[in-house]
């Protein structure tokens, strides 16, 4: 339970992470994408019915958050790469207020839910516990993801470039390399990861407004207690949500959202900058 | 230091526009005088932020939660206590400026982005405990019908004791702004590496900067009881608190007035907007980029550029 929730805060932190570590901005429309995301996948399961279309929904709705961080990034994002941190936080804090919106436009305030494909249906029992099919998927694709995401940032030379565009943009910039389109390259990827966690957790949870909020929030410690634009230490920052969080349940049932909070501030008060080392 | 804010250039029309907002309840109705009293609460919210990112330069992104710490302590001391009522309007800023002290002391010693990551992670452990502990803070159903003392029972008296307040904590920010304090505040925000070469102890004073601040937004909260009667959580929400960034903003960070324009502009708007549509948000997120595109010094910055060149000395001796 701690785990799959935990994978899936591992696939939108990861994506978060990449941004902040190549753009270095704390993106927070991330989490509206991910909103998106998962409203998409409802839509698309809707129209497509049959096994197959929840597979469907899980490719075709993270390209179209994508597509959406791409408009935004090449229309607006680009021209801001030169002003404060600060100004930029709130550009797309701006963002993600009017996408928040637009989703209310087009999808409407109702809760939504999404039922798993029938290959995931049910649970199977491991050492006589009972585990849902689907946490178990959930479970694998987690690390399939960080893999992938490895072997682009460090196999691929668009990744080893925005790696380069991390550390030290100037002396990228100074090479002959087009920073601005590196880091749209990045900002794409990042917000793809964000609509891949939106599909995933389409059918854990109901879909509604305002998940945006509460994701955010917690993608930003993962992201903080993990060392800013850390692809492992967002995973290991997750890990330590998800943890804590069904930890909580099992010992105060009513304060089980304030757990993870807690691990957090610890983990904060003796390394304010994270766990393991941020690539800023 | 009388002196200086008498003889500032902004003194004559601040007087002008206080007494038109002292005899405007007498002729307006009940609902613009809500409006106002609203908009006072949120300035004093916003300037007290300013305090520490505009002329502070610090990130302090989770500024919301002192003015939440605020209302909540004054509404649990009036609903579940039998202290006196002016004590509970008291511990309310004494408490937020307490949080604000252990927040800023763990904050200061990092810097911008991490300082504003931590002060959100640490603010979120107070908002998730606010929200979750139903038998003390009510969780997120909040708690309504707080009582007041009889002087504030009508909306005009309280309009009339929010503006009074309001009116004695700029006089107070001003006077922190101009003093040696203010200067070396801001000193510190342009160059934080030079102040502590010449000796000034950069983390005491930042922290000072943030107690100073939260205890302003801790006044903010209880006069947002004051005027609503009732808390919720959605005060220590971190929307919240990048709302009140946005009104900064809109106002313009390096502007003494700018903070209460910008609120003014953001509190007005979403209550006549909100007339028409639903979706207040999308215009806010809308502006916010024509603002950022277009106007990154805000309204206020923008006509302080426009009138510098003719009034160079007074806006030299005055804001800047």
């Amino acid at each position: 339970m701690g785990l799959s929730r935990a994978m899936i805060l591992f696939v939108v932190c990861a994506g978060l992470s990449f941004v902040l570590g190549v753009l270095r901005v704390p993106n927070i429309a991330h989490g509206s994408l991910y909103m998106i995301g998962a409203f998409a996948t409802f839509t698309l399961t809707k129209l497509i019915t049959g096994p197959v279309g929840f597979w469907i929904a899980l490719i075709v709705a993270p390209l179209l958050v994508a597509l959406i961080s791409l408009i935004a990034e090449r229309a607006l994002f680009c021209h801001l790469y030169q002003r404060e941190h600060l100004m930029l936080l709130l550009f797309t804090f701006a963002i993600s207020l009017i996408l928040g919106d637009l989703v209310k436009i087009v999808w409407g305030p109702e809760y939504r839910s999404v039922s798993p494909p029938a290959l995931l249906k049910g649970s199977i029992s491991i050492f006589g516990a009972s585990l849902p099919r689907y946490n178990l998927f959930l479970i694998i694709i987690g690390p399939l993801v960080a893999i992938a995401l490895w072997l682009f940032t460090n196999k691929t030379k668009i990744g080893k470039i925005s790696r380069a565009a991390a550390v030290d943009r100037e002396m990228v910039g100074v090479l002959g390399i087009n920073v601005s389109w590196v880091f749209a390259v990045a900002f794409v990827i990042g917000c793809y990861l964000a609509g891949v966690g939106g599909a995933l957790v389409a059918p854990t949870a109901s879909i509604v407004l305002g998940m945006d909020h509460s994701l955010i929030i917690e993608a930003f410690l993962i992201v903080t207690i993990g060392g800013l634009g850390n692809m492992w230490g967002a995973l290991v920052g997750s890990l330590i949500f998800g943890v804590t969080q069904s930890l909580g349940v099992l010992i105060w049932p009513q304060f089980t959202i304030v757990f993870p909070y807690v691990a957090v501030v610890i983990v904060l008060l003796l390394r304010p900058k994270g766990l393991l080392k941020s690539v800023w | 230091m009388y002196k200086e804010i008498i003889r500032s250039k902004w003194f004559g029309p601040s007087i002008v526009i206080f007494l038109i907002l002292f005899i405007l309840p007498l002729f307006i109705p009940r609902f613009y005088t809500y409006i106002l009293a609203l908009i006072y609460v949120t300035s004093l919210l916003a300037m007290s932020l300013n305090l520490v990112v505009g002329h502070g330069g610090m990130f302090q992104f989770h500024h919301g939660v002192f003015y939440g710490v605020g209302a909540y302590t004054v509404a649990l001391m009036l609903k579940k206590t039998t202290l006196p009522m002016w004590t509970g309007f008291i511990a309310g800023p004494i408490v937020a400026a307490i949080i604000g002290l252990i927040i800023g002391w763990f904050c200061v010693r990092l810097t911008r982005l991490y300082f504003g990551m931590l002060q959100i992670s640490l603010g979120s452990l107070i908002w998730v405990i606010v929200f979750r502990w139903y038998s003390f803070t009510g969780g997120d159903d909040g708690i309504p019908g707080i009582p007041m003392p009889p002087l504030l029972s009508s909306l005009k008296n309280s309009y009339y004791f929010i503006l009074i307040i309001l009116v004695i904590c700029l006089i107070l920010m001003y006077m922190i702004l101009k003093s040696p304090f203010g200067s070396t505040l801001q000193a510190i925000r342009d160059n934080p590496q030079r102040c502590e070469a010449i000796g000034i102890n950069v983390r005491r004073y930042q922290l000072i900067a943030i107690v100073i601040a939260t205890f302003f937004a801790g006044v903010a909260g209880v006069l947002f009881v004051v005027l609503e009667r009732s808390v919720f959580t959605d005060l220590l929400f971190w929307v919240l608190s990048l709302e009140i960034f946005i009104m900064c903003l809109f106002g313009g960070w390096f502007t003494f007035a700018g903070p209460i324009l910008g609120a003014a502009i953001i509190v007005a708007l979403r209550t006549f907007v909100g007339i028409f549509t639903e979706y207040w948000t999308l215009i806010l997120g809308i502006m916010l980029i024509l603002l950022i595109f277009f106007l990154p010094e805000g309204v206020m910055g923008y006509f302080e550029k426009i009138f510098k060149p003719r009034t160079r000395e007074a806006a030299e001796g005055g804001n800047r």
